[in-house]
């Protein structure tokens, strides 16, 4: 076991797999010789050579279509889209190809694609740096969407990713490369290093797609998030004084009913939150999902904390992003609730 | 006057009521265009992107340094291929007018395309056809039932229901799955060919799309990919003149030939006489020892024409003139294989009706026994349960409840 941050968890999954299994390549813009503008392929390139570790033209609707050739030919592609806000050239290669493939073709065809994208903000990247798009991948059939909240779910998620003969968006949450971050950007930075996420087998281990993680129990609320706001929520939950139930889904699609229906059936209240804006945002799904199962449990409206409807701001960073105190007003209204 | 700036609309050179005219065509003689070596640089054959490679000339003569090396065997099997995938059409346009199908596009007058490059590739080769290539799956041996029972959508369907009519695949015979959405195959052959590079193999990768379709973004980034790593794979662009009614000019196709679209990045283009298919197998071969011999990728277009409608959704009347085909200057590629066949005394005319006859007699014979697995009226029909396979590799919970609802409402059982 060591201390790794979430960028070293993301480049120990690619080494463990790429060790393990001789079809697995990397391809995207700047992996290679420099190592990724975030580092994740940092010295891969020197250790399993340029046949297997690609750097790519600025074009990332062809890294996509390259990268579902490659798949269909034997390979294991993992495509990095260096920012997610770049990923939209090749939507159209993940939606009517990447996704459809095995449904279109009767089960005969399919390409194993992993692709990585940096997601969300909290590092001043304004509206092309900091973009949130998980929603947009988790209504696609035929696709799984993932996004970790610590280097420990990172590695095995992505080893899992990798693994998986389906298609997978996995997003990396920025903010938390290198330490957790509880909403408050005043705050000096805290490092992975003495948080239990970040230690990390060095080994090759597994986390499997379609389960949540319940970071932390409580009686009197369940929360349900990801990424980034897992760690803002937490420290939501200390403020408030409240006992809650903190359920990180993890894997968005397929997402696990089961452990959000036991929660919000124990508590009656559920409060739902992420980075991404409200309207059409995941977090819809997951009052649908939570109404749906446990409409009788409930004891007050589900709550939603989300980034506002506006493109991602520069300067109101800090207004815009869906921080503590936001949390802790919804969290009252809950409670307050008869 | 001061010069202003303007807007060019492209104009087609006829329209309804007008005559053909195929002025615009740049023409070669056949045999004028000399044959280089498959290693040549890029730049130093830069004229094949304007020239247009022909060897049968006007009276069915083969001339010149492209006459590729195939046996009357062969040639005469070319033709059979070319009838086949013809009468085939037939069938299938006949077929949804009786609303048997619901949708079928044919691929009248580019026949020798899908025959003269399938026998030109080794099997081995990967292919990613549009949906005008049917006579690569035919070629390669699909049975027509098969490719009928996807048409018909039937128990049969390779599909599963899945996919409109023409939406062909072939796993086996290393034929993709064909798209609906345009171009999208295109950086899928550089992606396999990279592959195929990367572990070693001697494997090149083919793919088509038409005109129109090169202005897709998809196109551009095939192209950029396949220069940067060299990769083995043959793109084909079909100019058929015609993009449902958007003539080829609307494609950026007035100035400069499609074949050209690669020069600047250093990819040899060659434009090749689309319905000559001796011509076309020798471009082709040409084009797959280059890449197998690590010279990378070639841009090839095929001058042709679209002799039927784009589908059987649409009506050409309403845009071209109803008698362009006639008049386009590289004629039938059926009738210009017969008649070189015919020349060499191979083949003859009596010959040519009898074996159309046989064909047509071998497609109904597929066709009723195609229909006995179903049709859009008549059952048996698929089981509605595969609806929910295949979209994961296995189902997951959401989609086996979401199954189970459905035969519930059903009233089916488990």
């Amino acid at each position: 076991m060591s201390q790794m941050n979430m960028i070293q968890a993301v480049r120990s999954a690619l080494d463990v797999m790429m060790d393990k299994d001789p079809t697995v390549i990397i391809l995207g813009q700047d992996v290679g010789y420099f190592g990724g503008v975030f580092r994740c392929t940092d010295g891969l390139q020197e250790k399993y050579g340029e046949h297997r570790v690609i750097d790519a033209p600025i074009a990332e609707g062809g890294i996509i279509g390259s990268a579902i050739g490659i798949g269909v030919n034997g390979l294991r592609p993992v495509a990095e889209i260096q920012f997610a806000d770049y990923i939209y050239p090749g939507l159209d290669q993940i939606i009517s190809e990447l996704a459809r493939l095995r449904y279109r073709s009767g089960g005969e065809f399919f390409s194993p694609v992993t692709i990585r994208a940096p997601c969300g903000g909290g590092i001043r990247g304004g509206q092309t740096h900091s973009q949130s798009p998980e929603a947009l991948f988790t209504h696609l059939s035929g696709i799984k969407t993932v996004m970790p909240s610590n280097p420990y779910d990172a590695k095995g998620l992505l080893i899992s990713a990798i693994e998986s003969d389906d298609p997978v968006v996995f997003f990396e949450p920025k903010r938390i490369y290198n330490g957790p971050f509880d909403g408050d950007p005043n705050k000096p930075a805290v490092s992975w290093s003495k948080h239990p996420g970040g230690e990390v087998p060095e080994d090759y281990y597994s986390i499997p797609l379609g389960k949540a993680a319940v970071v932390e129990e409580g009686d009197e609320l369940s929360i349900i998030t990801y990424g980034t706001m897992v760690h803002v929520a937490k420290a939501a939950v200390h403020k408030a004084g409240i006992s809650a139930d903190i359920i990180d889904v993890r894997s968005l699609v397929p997402l696990d009913v089961e452990t959000l229906k036991q929660s919000v059936e124990k508590t009656g209240r559920c409060l739902i939150t992420h980075e991404a804006s409200r309207f059409g945002g995941y977090g819809a799904e997951l009052v649908a999902t939570v109404q749906e199962e446990c409409f009788w449990s409930l004891q007050a409206p589900i709550e939603r904390v989300a980034g506002w409807e506006t493109p991602y701001p520069h300067a109101f960073e800090w207004d815009y992003f869906p921080a503590q105190d936001r949390i802790i007003a919804s969290i009252h209204k809950i409670m307050e609730a008869v | 006057m001061t010069p202003k700036s303007r807007l060019h609309i492209p104009q087609p050179s006829a329209r309804p009521g007008d005559a053909p005219d195929f002025s615009y065509l740049a023409l070669s003689e056949a045999g004028a265009v000399a044959r280089p070596d498959s290693d040549t640089p890029a730049s130093q054959i830069e004229n094949l992107a304007s020239d247009l490679v022909r060897v049968l000339d006007d009276n069915g003569m083969a001339q010149g340094e492209w006459v590729p090396d195939l046996t009357t065997d062969q040639l005469l099997e070319a033709l059979r291929l070319m009838l086949l995938t013809r009468q085939f059409d037939a069938r299938m346009q006949r077929a949804q007018r009786q609303g048997k199908i619901s949708f079928y596009m044919q691929s009248l007058g580019e026949e020798a395309i899908s025959i003269a490059q399938g026998m030109a590739l080794e099997p081995g080769d990967m292919m990613f056809p549009s949906y005008r290539n049917q006579g690569l799956f035919i070629m390669r041996g699909t049975s027509l039932v098969d490719l009928m029972c996807q048409c018909l959508s039937n128990t049969r369907d390779m599909c599963k229901g899945r996919q409109m009519p023409i939406m062909y695949h072939n796993k086996q015979a290393n034929l993709f799955s064909v798209s609906g959405n345009l171009a999208t195959q295109y950086p899928h052959a550089v992606g396999w060919a990279m592959a195929s590079a990367i572990k070693g193999e001697d494997h090149i990768a083919s793919a088509w799309v038409g005109d129109g379709s090169t202005a897709e973004a998809d196109f551009h980034y095939a192209l950029t990919f396949a220069a940067v790593y060299q990769a083995p794979v043959i793109l084909n662009v079909v100019n058929n003149q015609w993009a449902i009614s958007t003539f080829q000019g609307f494609a950026g196709g007035e100035r400069r030939s499609f074949a050209a679209r690669g020069l600047g990045l250093g990819i040899p283009g060659v434009r090749v006489d689309g319905n000559d298919l001796l011509a076309i197998y020798a471009v082709t071969q040409w084009a797959a020892e280059r890449a197998r011999q690590g010279g990378g990728p070639t841009l090839i277009e095929h001058v042709t024409y679209r002799g039927g409608a784009h589908s059987t959704s649409d009506d050409p009347s309403r845009y071209r003139p109803k008698d362009e085909w006639e008049a386009f200057p590289l004629g039938d590629p059926v009738k210009r294989l017969k008649q070189h066949l015919v020349n060499a005394g191979h083949w003859s005319d009596e010959q040519h009706t009898a074996l159309e006859e046989e064909l047509k007699a071998f497609v109904n014979e597929a066709w009723k026994e195609a229909v006995t697995y179903g049709t859009m009226t008549e059952g048996p029909r698929l089981d509605v349960r595969v609806m929910f396979d295949d979209v994961y590799a296995e189902v997951p919970p959401h989609l086996e409840r979401q199954r189970q609802q459905l035969l519930a409402l059903r009233g089916l059982s488990e």
